[in-house]
């Protein structure tokens, strides 16, 4: 089938970007959105003009890397869904498509549809760890962590740090991904010890780099991980508590 | 700076002795000591340094994957200086991220019989006996540590209802000690270390550089002293220089262009540090993985991998008559061929991933293929759903199914899923010592780069161990014992004609690549590469194929660096030159790959030459010649007529006894 895409393009973070018109006359339906870039460039390089780039690696939803926005839309046009795993299936033939970075003041361009997504880590970097050193650990069987306490934090534990709910977010808040982090560490007893000093310090770095939450649930929509939406309520609770006790536990 | 695009002597059936010569044996400095007590012996004898010396040892980490993650946090905890770098924009992006299945660990909780001697002899026999057993002790020893430490910094591991862990069993073993998180066990452990990383960087002790490519390493008076790094946002070039440099860059599978690796997985690092000096083992020990997605198409990327804990579930199959066409649901229980629990009824399905892949590519050559190219088999769930209930099939392989049906638009419920052998993990790597040097002193490895646990051919759930093993609780002893020595020595000023020279080296090789204007992008050149290697190179091998895979890789190699077009600047972000950088280095290491093949004259693990097998197709192992690991020098690759070198280090077993593997 026959594709028209439309794809930004910019050199670098200081230049200005434009769209620019590309046609696939050869997509198939099982290509997964990626490969069709994959294809784009090919013909690309083939007529000497400078492939696209784009970011990727596995190229099955786990690593986090890719995400470019389809016609406005983080991800793609499939709800939950990574781009590397979006399908042509999803366009209709002789469909127009616009594919431009994931937008958000957090995430500078760094060239077409690449953007820098280090300010996700640095609200990690703030406290998203568990002050354990190598070897210090006591066996993991004597603390019984119950079927569905381990299961829920598996539930939060699940996001693959795309950005993709803070393009999705009217305000680039940044509240789906902290609230998975806080949740998930804060729900296995053996990393609650710092439950409070981590909010605080994540929180704060997080409302440095990232606008506020607005509860519009867009995030959850995209996320590719299903994190659930009440991860953000989590954001606000996690911090009130360490407030309220006034301790790093 | 040498040129490869000289060929060398083009003989489509050439022999082994016309590619490679002989060379001095190699030591791999095992403790003198039964097997089980060298790790505690080796720990004692290492020299220490003192806390308040530590920050003045500078060590480069590169890589932060589940090894390179583990051994920088756990070197910085320590208090030395690190500096780490990944091509990722992330360090929780490394591929150790998408491993499904789980990570073994010999806790040997259950009474199901498991302990560290068995955990030691599985692995080795597993490998079919091509692996160091003593290594094999070392990990058995620290797996059980390393499920306490990553259960403690953050990793939620699946739990029984009863609150404790809960474990199931992998191919390959009868008993049950693989840990897991859902279908995302690499996920969980990986950022659980990447996390840890961060904190070490919030503290100071690790200094963490993105987004950065090694691409030559410093050798200097003989030791490793630093790498050469380009920027990939804005193309700049520097060396950095160290005390001791990690190389913890992962595997090299996706030499194979389809593969289950991330696109992004390459063999620079370890290729490069291999033309300073540091030998290459059993480059032709490659695992294909038995439940990968087939091919469908021309553009699909990659064959994604469906975790190998389907087949505790699932039964393979394919028609018992070849061509048959008739959808899976119509062909009746007596026209079907469960060829694996025909051939090995002991393990069944379960049989280990060489085995199951070999007898998967037997079926589909001889006809009875499955799928619309007719390159795949069935594993099928329907059994499962009658015995055990739709519901409970789904809890267990809930995410997995869904990936599937993501794939392929089926949905494995309703109809079996297809699966083929696809190129999965490199047992092959950087030859290391016992204490994860490589033959250049001061260049560790860890994690897939290296080669010592898995032999030849590695047992499902025991790479996320060895990555962790390495990283948090081997290197940690390892890189202290080489540096106490070295208390008071300065790194390498970057003035220094070693530094300088390797700069130099990348300059030229960039703009080389830059500068050839071809008429052909990188990808191409990759995906014929994965084309003459699968063909050559793959499940079954033969010495002709092998030849001729030789010769087509130069010819390759020679089109490739007169051919290749790298359009974009070099003072840029440029991903079109860092494919074809990676490439260029598939280009060179393909051919010892398969130089490697040729002359390991026998058929073991992974490895299977057509030519080494008994009557009924089985492999046939020749203990005799070859118990032995291949560590290779390559020659220049501008040197005419020149050939590789073997060094060999022999492998002795104490504690598992030489025997033939037998999963009948
Ligand atoms: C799909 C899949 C499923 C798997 N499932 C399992 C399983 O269930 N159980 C199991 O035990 N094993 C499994 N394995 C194998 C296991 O995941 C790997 O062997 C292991 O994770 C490798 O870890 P690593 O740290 O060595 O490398 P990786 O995690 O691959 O990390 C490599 C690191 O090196 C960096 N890097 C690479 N090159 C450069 C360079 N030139 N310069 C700078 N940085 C560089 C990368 O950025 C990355 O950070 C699986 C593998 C695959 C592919
Ligand atoms: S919460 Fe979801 S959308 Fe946001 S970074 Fe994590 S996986 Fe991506
Ligand atoms: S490429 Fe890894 S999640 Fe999409």
């Amino acid at each position: 089938m026959k594709l028209t895409l439309e794809v930004w393009r910019q050199r670098d973070a200081a230049s200005p970007g434009a769209f620019e018109t590309y046609e696939v006359a050869d997509a198939t339906a099982e290509m997964t959105l990626l490969e069709l870039l994959d294809r784009l460039n090919d013909q690309l390089v083939e007529q000497g003009r400078e492939p696209v780039a784009f970011e990727s690696d596995c190229r099955e939803g786990i690593c986090g890397c890719c995400g470019v926005n389809v016609d406005g839309r983080p991800h793609g046009p499939q709800a939950n869904t990574p781009s590397c795993e979006q399908h042509v299936r999803s366009f209709a033939d002789g469909e127009v498509v616009r594919l431009e970075p994931l937008r958000s003041a957090a995430f500078p361009v760094v060239k077409d549809l690449v953007v820098d997504r280090s300010a996700l880590d640095r609200v990690i970097q703030a406290g998203g760890h568990v002050a354990v050193d190598a070897g210090t650990a006591p066996d993991a069987d004597t603390t019984r962590v119950s079927y569905e306490t381990a299961e829920m934090a598996l539930d939060f534990a699940a996001c693959i740090g795309c950005g993709a709910c803070v393009a999705a977010c009217p305000n680039g808040s940044a509240s789906l991904f902290t609230g998975a982090k806080l949740t998930h560490l804060a729900t296995l007893p053996q990393t609650r010890q710092q439950r409070g000093a981590r909010a605080v310090a994540m929180v704060d770095q997080m409302e440095h780099d990232f606008g506020p939450c607005s509860t519009f649930g867009e995030c959850a929509v995209v996320c590719p991980a299903g994190i659930p939406l009440s991860a953000i309520a989590a954001v606000g609770k996690e911090r009130m508590r360490a407030f309220l006790r006034g301790r790093a536990s | 700076m040498t040129d490869p695009t000289t060929t060398r002597a083009d003989t489509a059936s050439c022999t082994p002795d016309d590619v490679r010569t002989l060379g001095t044996p190699v030591d791999g400095r095992v403790p003198d000591v039964p097997a089980e007590q060298a790790w505690d012996d080796r720990r004692l004898h290492y020299p220490l340094v003192a806390p308040a010396n530590r920050r003045k040892f500078t060590v480069i980490v590169v890589g932060t994957g589940l090894a390179g993650a583990g051994a920088a946090a756990a070197l910085g905890e320590l208090g030395y200086d690190v500096e780490c770098f990944t091509i990722h924009d992330a360090p929780r992006r490394a591929h150790s991220v998408a491993a499904q299945g789980g990570i073994n660990a010999a806790r040997a909780r259950k009474v199901d019989n498991d302990s560290v001697h068995r955990f030691v002899k599985d692995t080795v026999k597993g490998g079919d006996f091509r692996g160091r057993e003593a290594d094999a002790y070392r990990l058995g020893q620290e797996s059980v540590r390393v499920i306490d430490h990553m259960n403690a910094i953050g990793a939620p591991f699946a739990r029984e209802y009863g609150g404790e862990l809960a474990t199931r069993s992998f191919g390959g073993v009868q008993v049950s000690r693989t840990y897991y998180t859902r279908g995302q066990t690499g996920q969980q452990l990986q950022v659980a270390g990447a996390n840890a990383l961060l904190r070490q960087v919030a503290r100071g002790t690790v200094t963490l550089h993105t987004r950065q490519e090694m691409l030559d390493l410093v050798v200097a008076d003989g030791r490793a002293q630093g790498i050469v790094v380009r920027d990939l946002v804005t193309g700049e070039v520097r060396a950095v220089t160290a005390h001791a440099v990690v190389l913890a860059t992962g595997g090299y599978g996706n030499i194979y262009c389809k593969s289950t690796l991330a696109k992004n997985s390459n063999a620079t690092a370890a290729w490069r540090a291999h033309r300073r000096g540091a030998y290459f083992a059993n480059p032709a020990f490659i695992q294909f993985h038995p439940t990968a997605l087939p091919l469908m198409s021309q553009w699909q990327s990659k064959t994604i991998l469906m975790s190998e804990s389907l087949r505790n579930d699932g039964r393979i199959w394919v028609p018992a008559r070849a061509d048959d066409d008739r959808a899976p649901e119509a062909i009746p229980e007596s026209e079907r061929d469960y060829y694996l629990e025909r051939r090995y009824p002991t393990f069944g399905n379960l049989t280990p991933r060489d085995v199951a892949s070999r007898a998967a590519r037997e079926r589909i050559d001889a006809g009875f293929g499955v799928g619309p190219l007719k390159n795949a088999v069935y594993l099928d769930f329907a059994d499962a759903i009658a015995r055990l209930g739709r519901e409970t099939v789904v809890a267990r392989y809930s995410n997995l199914f869904h990936m599937y049906e993501q794939a392929t638009g089926d949905d494995p419920l309703s109809t079996p899923m297809r699966i083929a052998p696809g190129a999965h993990f490199a047992m092959g790597g950087l030859w290391s010592d016992y204490d994860m040097m490589t033959s250049v002193p001061g260049l560790f490895v860890g994690g897939e780069v290296g080669w010592g646990y898995h032999g030849a051919n590695r047992l499902g759930a025991n790479s996320l161990l060895s990555a962790c093993v390495d990283g948090w609780f081997t290197l940690p002893y390892a890189v202290p014992g080489y540096l106490a020595p070295l208390l008071g020595t300065r790194v390498l000023p970057h003035d220094d004609p070693a530094v300088l020279e390797a700069v130099e080296a990348v300059h030229a090789r960039t703009e080389r690549l830059l500068s050839t204007g071809g008429t052909q992008g990188p990808d191409r050149f990759h995906r014929r590469l994965g084309e003459i290697l699968y063909r050559y190179a793959g499940v079954t091998r033969t010495p002709e194929g092998l030849a001729q895979g030789i010769a087509e890789i130069r010819a390759l190699r020679e089109e490739f660096w007169r051919d290749v077009r790298v359009l974009g600047e070099g003072a840029e972000l440029n991903q079109e030159l860092e494919r074809a950088g990676r490439v260029a280095d598939y280009l060179e290491m393909a051919e010892l790959l398969c130089v490697d093949g040729l002359d390991r004259d026998e058929s073991c693990g992974a490895h299977f030459r057509a030519d080494h097998q008994t009557s009924d197709g089985e492999a046939l192992r020749d203990d005799t010649t070859w118990c032995r690991v291949s560590a290779w020098e390559s020659p220049a690759p501008d040197a005419p007529d020149a050939r590789f070198v073997r060094h060999d280090e022999p492998l002795t077993f104490q504690a598992v006894p030489l025997q033939t593997r037998n999963y009948a």
